[in-house]
């Protein structure tokens, strides 16, 4: 998995509540798509970003040049809702985003992102809100996020820290496959299996 | 009391393989369901990594979300998705996994299958990448949807790597009055709480109200706990799930049944089990709803008018609602009844079991669709479709107008080349209303069955209890 240590960027603020997975990866364009494939981060937001025929809608906060490089998402609550589609996450990597701030996300949505090394922070929406308008007005709207101190910078200097799980902290800093973390318990599990084969034989018959 | 428990804790101390002390527990999972196009990405995973699935027997197949639904499809029908159902087929062949492909008679939704096959069954662990996975709790199994890099990891290990989620319980008190299903109950809960009460929790529905609905209306409600911010929601097993899944294909039989409803019976919280949260709800002052924004909460009853967000205090409420009334093209303050359809799905796993068929079919007989309006019913399985056929639905429905189709995902999310025209306006009984879901630049209405069949009649959303 990838690592996330520390990250200065540009911070994009799309503050609409229920923001779904479906809007970042949209059906059209990932019937047959690996993770790894450009056009999602092409495609990210493609309803929002593009008009039918293709054309740039410029309004969209990401088509606005001074959020084209974002790498980071500012929020509303509830992000991430919807479809268990992962390619919502990869979509957003593609693009370069590798950090969504927001009051609260959808699980499983909120799963995918630990899975692939993209940081979700969780903020009380007062804080959420005063980050992104003074990101919308600042110069420049960076921000630098630091996993190892929980804390974002923000464009004025000022620092508002953050909590996320120490092992799931630790997984990102580290870059690591919670799969091979989960394996280590082979030797459990085959004497959980052992037990419930006595218990439950109907579960494993075919 | 010391000792009691909710059904889903019985179900979760069950299936700990081990606990770490940051909280965090490995749990075995004795269902997985793998559909065609979140699992591409996770068999690829395996193959680089060189693993196989470690158990094939606690591993299953499907088709759903990206086949046509054309009547006489094949694999083939829909080019743009014929590589993802090939790679399923070709993935099920090399890894040893029972599948169900496109034209056998067990292909349908992940979620109407499992059930149906008692492949899923009371108190067993069940997971999909696919977010509706929520549904199978109506049979009282813990059932949850997964993302891709979870299928690899359960595809290679059999088990996930959770922290226990918090309990809620939802009482549905009282008797909803005629013209009130299932689906109404969920709508309302979400409306009247939000998309995100859910969020951290597992949820058992419970009460008067769900005792009383038959096993499939327990999955519809089961189905939107998602949309009401909860990963999973579950009903307490009863004599009717046992008659539900008795003599299915896969359900235990002989002294292994005997057995295993047995403890089955104990599938249900203890009198005196604790949750963290619960909620009340009245049935019996629910009337027929349809949403009229973009999110599922935005829910009014059939008689009501479509928020006026000038009455709205918070600022950022108001502006959700300016842009969902804007989205959705309705007039603030104006009654929802009367706004014109152009499409009518009757499908999707919230709504295509046959009870739900059978519920839009006694609206339909001997009606008309109206004019303009494109109205299909695509059963969530082909045994839900043969066994509407037996009954009849079928020559019901096209009599009527309406599309009769092979099973599948469909309009519910336009995987496959089932899109609502850019520009127009569905009716439909799935699950989300989010902007675009059914296709580009589309609005769609979220009902039951029966309202969705009154509003193939009448062309125009109407309260099904005047039909």
């Amino acid at each position: 998995m990838q690592k996330f240590t520390i990250l200065r960027g540009v911070a994009a603020p799309l503050m609409m509540a229920n923001v779904d997975t479906g809007a970042m990866a949209d059906s059209r364009w990932t019937k047959n798509v690996k993770n790894t494939d450009d056009v999602l981060g092409e495609k990210l937001f493609a309803c929002w970003r593009y008009e039918l025929d293709g054309a740039e809608k410029p309004d969209f906060v990401l088509n606005q040049p001074r959020y084209r490089k974002s790498q980071v998402l500012i929020a509303g609550e509830n992000f991430g809702c919807g479809s268990s589609r992962e390619s919502a996450v990869w979509a957003l990597m593609k693009f370069g985003i590798k950090c969504v701030i927001a009051p609260s996300f959808g699980d499983i949505f909120f799963e995918n992102c630990f899975q692939n090394g993209l940081l979700p922070i969780k903020l009380p929406e007062p804080e959420v809100e005063a980050i992104a308008s003074q990101v919308a007005t600042a110069a420049t709207p960076e921000l630098t996020v630091d996993l190892g101190q929980c804390r974002v910078v923000l464009p004025d200097g000022k620092a508002v820290a953050f909590s996320v799980n120490a092992e799931r902290r630790t997984a990102l800093l580290e870059g690591l496959d919670e799969l091979d973390q989960i394996m280590r318990y082979e030797e459990q599990l085959q004497n959980f299996q052992q037990r419930d084969r006595a218990e439950r034989p109907w579960l494993y018959a075919r | 009391m010391a000792g009691q428990k909710t059904l889903f804790e019985k179900i979760w101390d069950k299936h700990v393989v081990a606990t770490f002390s940051d909280g965090r527990t490995l749990i075995h999972i004795d269902r997985h369901v793998v559909q065609e196009v979140t699992s591409f990405v996770a068999f690829q995973s395996l193959r680089k990594r060189n693993f196989s699935v470690r158990n094939r027997e606690l591993t299953f197949g499907v088709i759903d979300h990206s086949v046509s639904t054309t009547p006489g499809r094949t694999a083939s029908t829909f080019e743009p998705t014929r590589g993802r159902i090939e790679a399923m087929q070709q993935n099920c062949r090399d890894f040893g996994i029972q599948f169900f492909d496109v034209n056998d008679p067990e292909q349908g939704i992940v979620h109407v299958v499992a059930p149906e096959f008692g492949i899923a069954l009371p108190g067993c662990t069940v997971v999909c990448a696919d977010s509706h996975t929520a549904t199978i709790g109506g049979i009282g199994a813990w059932a949850w949807g997964i993302g891709t890099t979870q299928v690899f990891q359960t595809l290679a290990s059999q088990m996930q790597m959770l922290r226990k989620p918090k309990t809620m319980r939802v009482n549905f008190h009282g008797t909803p009055g005629f013209g009130v299903f299932a689906k109404d109950l969920i709508l309302y809960l979400i409306g009247t709480h939000g998309t995100a009460a859910g969020t951290g929790y597992v949820v058992e529905y419970a009460g008067s109200a769900i005792r009383n609905l038959p096993v499939e209306g327990r999955m519809t409600i089961c189905n939107m706990s998602v949309e009401f911010g909860a990963r999973s929601g579950l009903v307490a097993v009863d004599e009717a799930t046992l008659q539900y899944l008795e003599g299915r294909r896969f359900a235990p039989k002989g002294k292994d049944w005997d057995q295993a409803a047995a403890s089955w019976r104990n599938m249900r919280s203890d009198g005196e089990a604790k949750f963290d949260r619960e909620i009340d709800v009245d049935c019996s002052t629910i009337r027929p709803l349809v949403t009229w924004g973009t999110t599922p909460q935005d829910v009014i009853a059939i008689d009501e008018s479509v928020p006026e967000p000038s009455s709205i205090a918070d600022p950022e409420r108001r502006k959700a609602v300016e842009r969902a009334l804007s989205y959705m093209n309705l007039r603030p303050g104006k009654p929802i009844a009367g706004t014109p359809i152009n499409v009518a799905f009757i499908g999707s796993c919230t709504n295509s079991r046959l009870s739900d068929l059978e519920e839009a079919a006694k609206i339909v007989r001997g009606r008309k669709v109206a004019e303009g309006v494109q109205a299909l019913v695509v059963p969530g399985s082909t045994q839900v479709k043969l066994a509407a056929e037996a009954k009849g639905l079928d020559k019901i429905f096209q009599a009527a107008g309406f599309e009769w189709r092979e099973s599948g995902c469909s309009m519910c999310l336009a995987y496959n080349d089932d899109a609502v025209p850019p520009g127009t306006r569905s009716i439909s009984t799935a699950n989300r209303n989010f902007e675009n879901r059914q296709g580009p630049d589309t609005r769609t209405h979220l009902a039951s069955p029966a309202m969705v069949a009154a509003a193939a009649i009448a062309g125009c959303i109407t309260d099904v209890r005047k039909l």
